[in-house]
């Protein structure tokens, strides 16, 4: 499994949560730079591996000790690989290759972690990385906007979602916004995914919340820090299972996930967001 | 001039490398700061790149990024073609620097943020990883560290060879199949460090005033070679610290 965005921008976090109630496990969760999905999928036991160039929330949180714990201990292998293999590897999936030839992580240990090998260019005989194509079978995205038929549009950065969403098995999107089909049409420009490549679309107002989306909402920093203390506080496995009990499992319904945060601070993000980007 | 924190010391140090007219991929933090200072100071036409896919954005003092990829760090940005094709402006020579910091740094420049100690699957820390150090280091002209210096951090050899600069010495990196780059300066709380050009291993180039050679080989795990001429660094002028100072009032970063 593949989520969409990076570290806490346009995370799918409606989707991972319903993957959580859903108790799956044994799963692999690819994400270029993982944040709290990650901590969630890795302590609910969902996730036994994760591919990834860097995992925490950011410089003012620290490293994560809920990775920390897991990885340290043995029970989730971290596959690491750098962000523009982490890339090339969708990219590559992307283009239907087996893999891109490339410039980076060449001698560095990186290239023992999951056996990447090297190829000859055969006209100059250079040695090149080949980073191989990755597959996923399903990838989950959050969009800004789309229509009934899935065709998809993304403001702001577009991060990795369109080479995922050309490499995955089954694509599972998200929205912040419904529009007409009138609309896409009056600015296909703007699209990025197409929507042959969508299996399934879900409205889903707030869908990343606590982490953010270009010009519609900021990133709950409060959120984040209190998380962060209550891990230092407590520890890894009673903060976390404390955490999934009220944020995933308790609430039946994203609605009611959205009212533990309350409707005066997500108009703040709203705000905040509004101020940095405006013109949505 | 008020007393200078060493992230204060690390920015003007690591603004100075700078030339105008460049292309710098940087870090959020101290190495975003110290380009900021650049382009504020010396180097006007100094374009950042941001590893969240951003090219050419401003800093808007107060309002700094904590991450590459937030809403934040794209203010005034000129393009944001996503994250795997700004990685590959790099991997085309577009990028005169790269600005990294690092946790454990070896004689030949090369660092780790991976893992330290223990099996790689069963590490005894776990660092967050490389996310696009690895890239930087790969594929940027010339790379500069910035970093306190500390002799733990100082080690003869990283545990894990995490993100590339001479890697053994001795044409190792191009035999690696890094066509070009490397790292060419080491801005460290104590001096700024460069590379022997035959074996590639690092060398005292300046001393920050009032810092001793022998506090230095101190606070290093390894034998260090001195350059031809070791000079000594400019302070920090009362000018660079007020422009620096004034991107960071809330002293997010600058400690």
């Amino acid at each position: 499994m593949v989520a969409g965005g990076c570290l806490f921008t346009r995370t799918p976090l409606a989707l991972v949560r319903e993957t959580l109630r859903q108790r799956r496990s044994g799963l692999t969760l690819s994400r270029n730079l993982m944040c709290t999905e990650g901590d969630l999928m890795m302590a609910a036991g969902a996730a036994q591996r994760v591919v990834t160039a860097w995992m925490s929330i950011g410089l003012p949180w620290g490293v994560s000790k809920v990775m920390r714990h897991y990885v340290e201990s043995g029970q989730v292998a971290l596959e690491e690989w750098s962000h523009l293999a982490f890339g090339l590897r969708f990219r590559a999936a992307g283009m239907g290759v087996p893999f891109l030839p490339a410039l980076t992580m060449l001698g560095s240990d990186l290239m023992g972690v999951a056996g990447t090998k090297t190829i000859q260019d055969p006209y100059t005989g250079e040695t090149l990385a080949a980073i191989p194509a990755l597959f996923p079978d399903v990838a989950l995205l959050h969009v800004s906007r789309a229509d009934r038929f899935g065709n998809c549009q993304i403001d702001g950065y577009p991060h990795m979602d369109v080479d995922m969403a050309r490499a995955a098995t089954t694509v599972i999107v998200t929205t912040e916004e419904l529009v007409t089909e009138e609309e896409i049409r009056r600015r296909p420009d703007r699209t990025l995914i197409p929507g042959f490549l969508v299996d399934a679309l879900v409205l889903q107002p707030f869908g990343a919340y606590p982490h953010e989306v270009w010009g519609r909402y900021h990133a709950d920093f409060e959120h984040f820090a209190a998380y962060t203390a209550d891990v230092d506080a407590r520890g890894v496995s009673v903060a976390l299972s404390d955490y999934l009990a009220r944020y995933v499992h308790a609430p039946a319904t994203f609605e009611d996930y959205l009212e533990l945060f309350g409707g005066q601070r997500l108009r703040r993000a709203q705000d905040a967001a509004r101020e940095l980007v405006p013109g949505i | 001039m008020s007393t200078v924190t060493p992230a204060e010391l690390l920015a003007v140090m690591g603004s100075r490398q700078l030339r105008d007219d460049t292309t710098v991929f940087a870090g959020v933090g101290v190495p975003l700061l110290a380009a900021a200072l650049a382009q504020q100071r010396h180097a006007p036409k100094l374009t950042m790149v941001i590893e969240g896919g951003i090219i050419g954005p401003q800093i808007r003092p107060g309002r700094l990024p904590v991450s590459t990829n937030e809403m934040r760090a794209a203010h005034r940005a000129q393009m944001l073609p996503g994250i795997t094709d700004t990685f590959l402006f790099a991997q085309r020579g577009f990028l005169d620097y790269g600005f990294m910091g690092g946790a454990q740094i070896d004689q030949h420049g090369n660092i780790n943020t991976s893992v330290v100690g223990g099996d790689y699957w069963k590490p005894k820390v776990r660092l967050p990883g490389t996310g696009g150090a690895n890239d930087i280091a790969s594929l940027c002209r010339e790379v500069i560290i910035l970093t306190p210096h500390e002799r733990r951090r100082f080690v003869p050899r990283v545990d894990f060879v995490t993100s590339p600069a001479w890697l053994a010495g001795d044409g190792s990196r191009r035999r690696a199949g890094l066509l070009f780059g490397g790292v060419s300066r080491v801005v460290t709380t104590l001096g700024v460090f460069g590379f022997d050009p035959d074996s590639r291993r690092m060398r005292v180039e300046a001393l920050h005033p009032g810092v001793s050679l022998d506090r230095v080989r101190a606070e290093t795990g390894f034998d260090l070679l001195t350059a031809p001429e070791v000079g000594v660094t400019e302070p920090p002028t009362d000018d660079e610290l007020e422009m620096l100072r004034a991107l960071d009032p809330e002293r997010r970063f600058l400690g």
